[in-house]
């Protein structure tokens, strides 16, 4: 049972982006870089720009599909999510989820 | 986690062996790296702070003329009086606990060859990749009469810092009823939308202190980035207040008399309160005694790795770029430092660099409470940085007063953001 748990912890660690190795970088966190230059380092905003580490990846998800759509209120945001297709929206989702909350 | 033997890491290794995630272990093999990146500002300072972040192991150099850093993102808030100058200016204080060796010397040649900078003080440095992120200089003299000596009585204030406080003091001492006078060079040039965000930001201050002030500003282009929203901003703000000469009709700054305070183009004579002149520019002066402009004044990259095209392991970022259809702008330079961050990680574990989409957002603020906003989307194709999306880039025509508002709240939310990423 210990040797499973630690199995499943060390598969996580390995699939967890941002943390596999240090000279290689996902492809959720490269799109993310061009996010933290307005929503802070890791997502952790100060001001008026809200804070998206560690928030639900569904959460993420719906909100940056329905920015794109054109259904949601936003400042910006709605002309942003233009740029990205849905996989890559995925990959932005997981990565901000993944990152730990302050 | 705290039992972690080599049994069950082999074991859990080959349980995801297919997982797209797992690499060689070739990070070792990147201690010792050792990173040399000249400027201080928004691509150098990015470029490190990125580095840093995903390697602890590599040797970072940060090689920087002045110890302190003033942002030319909202400098034009300091010219409108909404803050003083220590509000945008920054040391290198939390760069150097980062663990980068900040050097406040000027870099005065590059030997690709020997892969060494020699700096003013007579050292060299030894480089494995090199970065150049010099900004801009000026084309002095290319406006009969503008050079360095004019510039301290009509100041450009297009590198933030002493130039900004001369403009700021002028305006606090010009009388009631004065011209500023602002000349605007042909494109490319460092912020396109710059020139009329301070035309907006010093308007707002001459408004409520010296209402029977005036504005012209010169231009030597027939339109501008975000002209509809400035131009609705000015009618609802400032009516009166600030009129534009397009290049078309004699707009162009041809020459100035610092001693008269003359602003001369084809057609006429403006005898100016202020003058803030904005000469042409070019890549910063490092970037082009290395040829790396190829004569053009810019420097040609490659648009995923921001690699040089005339030098290999030279790499170019920012202001002094040709970066396709991205700006010249502080954003821009963060976005490529994070992109040349990746690739020199890639190069230095011996993978390729994955191409990732960039943005540009560039708020302008016209008072404290109002702003709008330009964003673009970028992707490599044909070799090259394209707009992802032409249309309904910026904050739309009549927008409420609430969606101007909350820009503003989103500008200063930035700008606290990036100088945290860099500087905090």
């Amino acid at each position: 049972m210990r040797n499973l748990l630690l199995q499943v912890g060390v598969i996580a660690l390995i699939m967890a982006p941002g943390i596999v190795n240090a000279a290689q970088v996902s492809n959720g966190e490269a799109l993310g870089d061009a996010c933290t230059s307005c929503h802070g380092i890791d997502g952790h905003s100060k001001g008026y720009i809200p804070s998206i580490a560690g928030v639900s990846k569904a959460t993420l998800l719906q909100e940056l599909k329905a920015f794109r759509a054109q259904s949601a209120q936003a400042t910006i945001m709605n002309r942003i999510a233009r740029a990205y297709t849905d996989p890559e929206l995925e990959a932005l989702a997981e990565y901000f989820s993944s990152r730990p909350r302050r | 986690m705290k039992v972690l033997n080599r049994r069950n890491f082999i074991l859990g290794s080959a349980a995801t062996a297919s997982a797209p995630f797992v690499l060689a272990p070739v990070y070792a093999a990147a201690r010792g790296a050792r990173i040399v990146i000249i400027g201080g500002g928004f691509g150098g300072v990015s470029l490190a702070r990125y580095l840093r972040r995903h390697d602890p192991g590599l040797a970072i150099t940060l090689i920087e003329r002045d110890a302190q850093y003033t942002t030319c993102p909202f400098s034009n808030g300091v010219l409108g009086g909404l803050y003083p100058i220590s509000q945008i200016s920054f040391t290198y204080a939390k760069v150097k606990a980062a663990g980068i060796d900040v050097v406040n010397e000027e870099a005065v040649n590059i030997d690709p060859s020997a892969k060494t900078v020699a700096l003013g003080g007579g050292r060299t440095v030894k480089f494995d990749y090199l970065v150049l992120s010099p900004g801009i200089d000026f084309i002095w003299d290319s406006i009969k009469g503008y050079n360095e000596q004019a510039a301290e009585v009509m100041p450009h204030a297009w590198k933030a810092g002493a130039q900004t406080s001369l403009l700021r003091r002028q305006l606090e001492s010009m009388p009631d009823g004065g011209l500023v006078v602002i000349g605007v060079p042909a494109m490319p040039y460092r912020c396109p939308p710059g020139p009329y965000e301070r035309a907006s930001l010093i308007a707002y201050y001459l408004k409520a202190n010296k209402p029977k002030s005036k504005i012209i500003i010169l231009d030597a282009s027939d339109a501008f980035i975000k002209q509809d929203l400035f131009m609705e901003a000015w009618h609802r703000l400032y009516p009166g207040m600030i009129e534009w000469v397009p290049g078309s009709k004699s707009g162009k700054v041809l020459a100035v008399n610092p001693s008269t305070l003359t602003v001369s183009t084809g057609f006429d004579d403006y005898k100016a309160a202020v003058a803030n002149i904005i000469p042409p520019q070019r890549a910063g002066a490092i970037a082009v005694r290395a040829g790396l402009d190829q004569g053009t004044g810019y420097c040609a990259i490659d648009p995923v790795s921001f690699e040089s095209r005339v030098h290999k392991g030279i790499y170019v970022l920012g202001d002094a770029t040709i970066a396709g259809e991205m700006p010249k702008s502080g954003f821009s330079a963060n976005g490529q430092a994070k992109a040349c961050g990746r690739a020199i990680l890639a190069a230095i574990a011996d993978t390729a660099a994955t191409p990732a989409k960039l943005l540009n957002i560039c708020y302008s603020t016209v008072d404290p409470n109002y702003a709008f906003s330009i964003v673009d989307g970028f992707a490599v194709t044909d070799d090259s940085l394209h707009l992802t999306f032409e249309d309904t880039r910026t904050t739309p025509i009549g927008a409420s007063d609430d969606e101007h508002s909350r820009e503003a709240q989103s500008a200063k939310s930035w700008y606290a953001n990036i100088t945290a990423e860099m500087f905090g």
